[in-house]
């Protein structure tokens, strides 16, 4: 990857950043868990999908289904920077009058699906991925688990399937951000190692940091990593990435900030200095 | 023409439509040749069979999904209610042993909430054929209907000659001033025995097989009602949830009361064995529904005749 390219890319991540952080208030939203797959869904749709405003009809465009739902802030920040939406729109965050709420809605224009319930769209993926072998098409169809996600036994089911069936064109991306709302993973139900578990049953992995636009740009080029077998991307990432004050605190899942605190949250993603906190962090959403 | 050669056929003439089933192929054995790769076998993975049917009908195609009606409509539930019912895609659901026809397997297989549940979804339809010949007349309407739908699936032979299928219309048998028995799925058959019974008894009976639930014929049943009989609603069901409930709540809606006698599963499952045993222990025989209708009448020394012969299932997986 160039380093101008690596550039634009990380100005870009920084500005869907600061959409997560203006929607982290009056009412608020998963902040946390949409910080960490920010870079992942930037270098997906500005640089490697094939998908845009102008082909969400076409049955041969790229797929990408979010099944953790609750990281949409960067789904919607990546489409208002992106034009699928004008970035005006986010203002109507949580208004009935919209649809944009805490978890995607297929009303929004390049949402795939919708999602919320966890362990869901690995299988409507799969069903999707079907489909366009079933018509000699070759597009990526991709979906965006969680890692605590993982916990959800169909997750691993449609994977099975997707096995059984060869279904190559179907990756998983895991976000790995080691937090399942307010407990790391490991603490709780572990998923370490987990490689080898999606190895097991029938995929090739590889392990990113997903953070990293060089190592993204080098996994999702590889696709697919076998004619035969599903593909998995399991990307390191931090929760809570960009806002130093919230990284990696299991307390900070649900976060509705103050408009004061918003102001120097933003200061915070630009100069990385950790701001102090005085927001009830919520426990649970 | 049986259920396998009418999807075989359908599938030939619409490309869209496409054959799931988690291992489950009791009635489709001989398509996975013919249908190659439009017909997808997921394993016993209720779930993940109704996820991905959601992925293929957003990519334009009309999957039918094969499995028990239990495991679909309670362990699927929720991939039925998020990913079919949300986006109210056409996935078009055949759910195997439905009501009294699992049979011996006992409670674990006993699909007999699977109305209330299905209806509960917005814009799920909701079907339960009398006899085979009453669900092939049905199923052509149903798989071409773009709404998601649940399909009581019954084989059973029968032996009344059914009007063609109206979708929203039941089809009434006779009217009756005394009682007029409602039902709809394998009951039916029964139904006609214990009609002729109450006939042969010097009684008035109107017996209306409503095909399906939802949509509800209201205009028939609201005509049953204004008829002033009994109503009994006959359903191989909890009495909570199905047609009981839908009855009580047309009602409601409309202002209007009646004397129903509800012949249902109340707040139990049955007892498993053969068809025959279950309906005789149940006392959802011809002769048995006839009784309890009769005694409802004020004539409960009737016996109604012999026992009824139960034509037993077959075995299938």
């Amino acid at each position: 990857m160039t380093p101008e390219k690596k550039q634009a890319l990380s100005e870009l991540a920084l500005r869907v950043r600061e959409h997560i952080v203006r929607l982290s208030t009056d009412g608020g939203c998963f902040t946390g868990a949409s910080l960490s797959c920010a870079d992942l869904l930037v270098y997906l749709y500005a640089d490697f999908l094939n998908v845009n405003p102008g082909n969400l009809q076409d049955p041969e465009r790229d797929y990408l289904f979010l099944s953790k739902g609750h990281d949409v802030p960067a789904l919607y920040g990546t489409f208002a920077e992106l034009g699928f939406m004008p970035k005006e729109r986010l203002a109507n965050h949580l208004k009935a009058s919209d649809s944009i709420y805490w978890h995607p809605n297929r009303n929004v224009p390049g949402v795939e699906f919708h999602s919320g319930s966890l362990g869901h769209l690995p299988s409507v993926a799969l069903g999707v991925a079907l489909d366009a072998r079933l018509r000699g098409q070759n597009q990526k169809v991709i979906v965006i688990t969680g890692d605590g996600e993982l916990n959800e036994g169909t997750c691993w089911e449609a994977l099975l399937v997707a096995s059984a069936h060869k279904v190559n064109n179907l990756t998983i991306v895991v976000d790995r951000n080691h937090f399942q709302a307010n407990i790391a993973t490991e603490d709780l139900i572990p998923l370490e190692p987990l490689a080898p578990k999606f190895e097991a049953f029938g995929a090739v992995v590889k392990r990113i940091d997903g953070h990293d636009f060089t190592a993204l740009e080098e996994a999702f080029t590889a696709l697919p990593f076998s004619p035969d077998k599903p593909s998995v991307i399991i990307c390191d990432t931090v929760r809570g990435r960009g806002l130093p004050s919230i990284e990696r605190r299991a307390d900070r899942w649900f976060c509705n900030f103050s408009s004061a605190e918003i102001t120097e949250l933003l200061k915070e993603l630009h100069s990385q200095e950790a701001t102090t906190l005085t927001s009830e962090t919520l426990t649970v959403r | 023409m049986n259920y396998e050669q009418l999807i075989h056929e359908t599938a030939l003439a619409d490309e869209r439509l496409l054959v799931m089933t988690a291992e489950n192929r009791a009635l489709i054995r001989n398509l996975p040749g013919p249908l190659g790769a439009r017909f997808i076998d997921t394993g016993i993975t209720e779930q993940t069979m109704i996820g991905a049917a959601a992925g293929l009908a957003l990519r334009g195609r009309v999957p039918v999904v094969h499995a028990l009606a239990t495991f679909l409509t309670l362990r699927a539930f929720e991939f039925i209610r998020t990913d079919v019912g949300i986006p109210n895609l056409p996935v078009k659901i055949s759910a195997f042993v439905p009501g009294f026809l699992s049979d011996g397997n006992g409670p674990t297989h006993q699909a007999i909430e699977d109305v209330a549940l299905m209806r509960g979804i917005p814009g799920m339809t909701v079907f339960a054929p009398a006899d085979e010949a009453d669900m092939l007349a049905m199923l052509p309407a149903i798989w071409a209907s773009p709404s998601p739908a649940y399909l009581r699936v019954n084989t059973r032979p029968g032996t009344y000659q059914h009007e063609p299928f109206v979708m929203g219309k039941a089809e009434i048998v006779s009217e009756g001033k005394d009682v007029t028995i409602l039902t709809y799925g394998m009951l039916f058959e029964q139904a006609l025995i214990a009609k002729d019974l109450l006939t042969e008894a010097g009684y008035s009976v109107g017996l209306v097989n409503l095909r399906s639930l939802k949509p509800l014929d209201t205009e028939a049943v609201l005509n049953v009602v204004r008829g002033g009989s009994l109503i009994v609603t006959l359903e191989d069901h909890f009495q909570t949830g199905g047609l009981y409930s839908i009855l009580a709540e047309l009602l409601l809606e409309h202002e209007l009361t009646a004397k129903v006698l509800p012949l249902a599963l109340k707040e139990r499952w049955y007892k498993p064995g053969l068809l025959s045993e279950v309906l005789e222990y149940e006392g959802f025989t011809g002769q048995h529904i006839a009784r309890r209708i009769g005694e409802r009448l004020g004539d409960g020394a009737h016996t109604f005749g012999a026992k009824t012969k139960v034509v037993e299932n077959e075995f299938a997986e």
